[in-house]
């Protein structure tokens, strides 16, 4: 009895320990590395703060995160504007026949690569691109606009992307809900927009809040949207981070203002955590 | 040459660095083959027409790994092993850092051609450490104006004071490398590039700035060659023969200028690693690339075009042209050095290009 007891302990263990040391070798020592990383000084000896204080105490640095956050903040909201209702048409208007194809399709242009598809709004955003010729093709602009390199064109490639995965999260959450809180809603003399938002919107949060947090990291860590599409014209944190490595090799700087933009994205990981549990009541 | 001490977090980092080098380095591999070198490179030496006719003549295979910047490219040598890597394209102002670290080999001036460089970029300054020499200028150019010709005043372009003048206010697009465009600042003030010190910065933010305000863009190679080629801007601030040249089947109208003020020249070295396992190799690898027939193709390679550094490079009169090859002695006449500041004004000087790019 004693040996079976041993085994039925010893199994959730060996099923767990691959997912264990692919954490702690993938992420705990490279993270540790970079914390102390962080506390060196550049081709120096010696532990020091003089990294993080850089960070505080440098206007530019600072800006570097007030821009990512702003950015982050605005594509988030946009994007939860917009991938509500196209979930909602998805999962309540197309018939359940066609939603796979629907969903298919929505989802196809991301199987193209980001960095192709980054550069391809630069060009559609351009001085001489779609958006402005048809602009000032049909009179309604006497010279192009500037959209490309600007943070509105880092804004319009982030919410490309991220409305997709916002629908995705919406659209699982709105397919889980029983027909029957509607149904009882109407029954106790609610309207549809009432049944809406005392209804379906609160019970549909949960979906909002993990697509809202993953637009989040992926967000606020993301190098490359920034970098074509923003024409550097204000820095945000990962393009601060990558100059640091590039030319002077400042590791330890770069660490440093990693381990500030983990420490953010922990902030708004526990913010949403009360929405990011697997189970649900 | 400076040691640094050994402690337990170097060791550990320096493990895991090989590993993860180590796991790099035989994924870049691929399939083994008898004879292999591995070279640290920049993106136009990976191009098949300049690598294929040496693998092919001396039977071996060109492992490259690309890297931008000399902090990461030292970096991925930080975590190599000893002997991973044969030779490396360096800045050629950077070769010191390189010597100082205990990397290079001296190179056997002797079976190299050195005395068909043009004299200008030999670089002994950078390239020759206490008497001996660790790095060979292979390409070169300048960080000057490029510009579309039909779009602006050529005249115009031949001063450094219409990147800041109202007239092209929105048609700039400036490159996004510090050093080269501080020393195009300080050549706008009227200092020279190898003079520049912390004194100066204040000046040269000022100047920084005055471009900024003029500039649509501040974007690297691709983003400002697209933004030149597109039409989005008129010229691009550091922008030369590295931008233009390699465009100009397709768009004639692009060209550069080296306006009175001067350009910064710019160069790459090639370097052998101290521990390469096959110096024999890696030494046939450089003097091939240095040869008249190398010269010509990594000047006209499809990642970008730049003046070989030697003049007895195996180019076509039409690609002479577009390179502008007859030219160059003026050119290098006017030339100013590329900024090689130490490392602490390195740090202000980027500091000082982080707070221009957050300028609004």
């Amino acid at each position: 009895m004693a040996s079976a007891g041993n085994n039925s302990s010893a199994l959730p263990w060996a099923l767990v320990t691959p997912a264990l040391a692919w954490t702690l070798l993938f992420f705990v020592l490279p993270f540790i590395a970079m914390g102390f990383s962080s506390l060196t000084a550049h081709e120096g000896r010696g532990f020091t703060l003089a990294n993080y204080s850089q960070f505080f105490t440098d206007p530019s640095y600072w800006r570097a995160m007030v821009n990512s956050l702003e950015v982050t903040a605005i594509v988030t909201v946009i994007s939860i504007l917009l991938a509500y209702p196209f979930a909602w048409i998805l999962a309540e208007q197309v018939p359940e026949r066609w939603q796979r194809l629907a969903l298919m399709l929505a989802v196809l242009p991301f199987w193209t690569s980001y960095v192709v598809r980054s550069y391809s709004w630069l060009l559609v955003l351009a001085q001489n691109g779609v958006i402005n010729r048809a602009l000032t093709g049909i009179g309604l602009v006497g010279e192009p606009l500037q959209l490309a390199n600007t943070r509105f064109a880092t804004v319009t490639g982030f919410v490309h992307f991220f409305v997709m995965l916002l629908t995705l999260t919406i659209f699982a959450n709105l397919k889980q809900l029983s027909p029957s809180y509607r149904k009882a809603a109407a029954d106790l003399g609610a309207g549809p927009v009432r049944t809406f938002v005392h209804v379906v919107l609160p019970l549909t949060l949960p979906g909002i809040m993990v697509g809202t947090f993953l637009t989040f990291v992926l967000c606020i860590g993301d190098y490359i949207t920034p970098q074509i599409l923003g024409g550097n014209n204000e820095l945000l944190m990962p393009q601060l981070v990558m100059m640091q490595i590039g030319r002077r090799g400042d590791f330890p700087l770069a660490s440093a203002l990693s381990i500030i933009l983990m420490a953010v994205v922990t902030i708004a990981y526990l913010a949403c955590a009360r929405w990011l549990k697997i189970e649900r009541a | 040459m400076t040691v640094n001490a050994r402690t337990p977090l170097s060791i550990l980092k320096s493990h895991l660095s090989a590993a993860c080098a180590a796991a790099a380095l035989l994924l870049a591999m691929g399939g083994a083959q008898a004879a292999e070198l591995n070279a640290l490179i920049w993106c136009d030496h990976s191009d098949p027409a300049l690598l294929q006719p040496f693998e092919e003549a001396n039977n071996i295979k060109v492992n490259v790994k690309e890297f931008e910047g000399t902090g990461a490219g030292l970096a991925i040598v930080d975590q190599s092993q000893p002997g991973d890597w044969d030779v490396m394209v360096i800045d050629s102002i950077d070769v010191p850092r390189g010597v100082e670290k205990g990397l290079f080999e001296p190179l056997p001036e002797d079976k190299l051609p050195f005395a068909d460089l043009f004299p200008e970029v030999r670089m002994d300054k950078s390239t020759v450490v206490d008497g001996k020499r660790y790095g060979i200028t292979e390409k070169f150019g300048y960080n000057t104006i490029g510009f579309n010709k039909t779009k602006v005043d050529p005249a115009d372009m031949q001063s450094l004071a219409s990147l800041t003048s109202d007239k092209y206010n929105g048609k700039v697009a400036i490159y996004d490398y510090y050093l080269p465009v501080i020393g195009m600042a300080a050549l706008a003030i009227g200092k020279k590039t190898a003079e520049i010190t912390e004194a100066d910065l204040p000046a040269l933010k000022a100047e920084l700035l005055k471009m900024k305000a003029n500039a649509k863009l501040v974007g690297e190679v691709t983003a400002s060659q697209t933004a030149l080629a597109t039409g989005e801007v008129d010229i691009l601030v550091g922008g030369g023969e590295w931008v233009t040249a390699g465009l100009a089947k397709e768009n004639p109208a692009l060209d550069f200028s080296i306006p009175k003020e001067g350009a910064v020249l710019w160069s790459q070295s090639l370097a052998m690693f101290k521990d390469s396992k096959n110096k024999d190799m890696a030494l046939k690898f450089i003097q091939y690339i240095m040869s008249p027939e190398g010269q010509a193709r990594l000047a006209t390679s499809s990642c970008y075009w730049g003046m070989p550094s030697n003049t007895k490079a195996a180019l076509t009169e039409e690609q002479k042209k577009i390179l502008r090859f007859d030219e160059q002695p003026g050119f290098l006449a006017r030339a100013q050095a590329y900024p090689a500041p130490n490392a602490d004004l390195d740090k202000k000087m980027q500091d000082m290009w982080t707070e221009m790019l957050q300028a609004q």
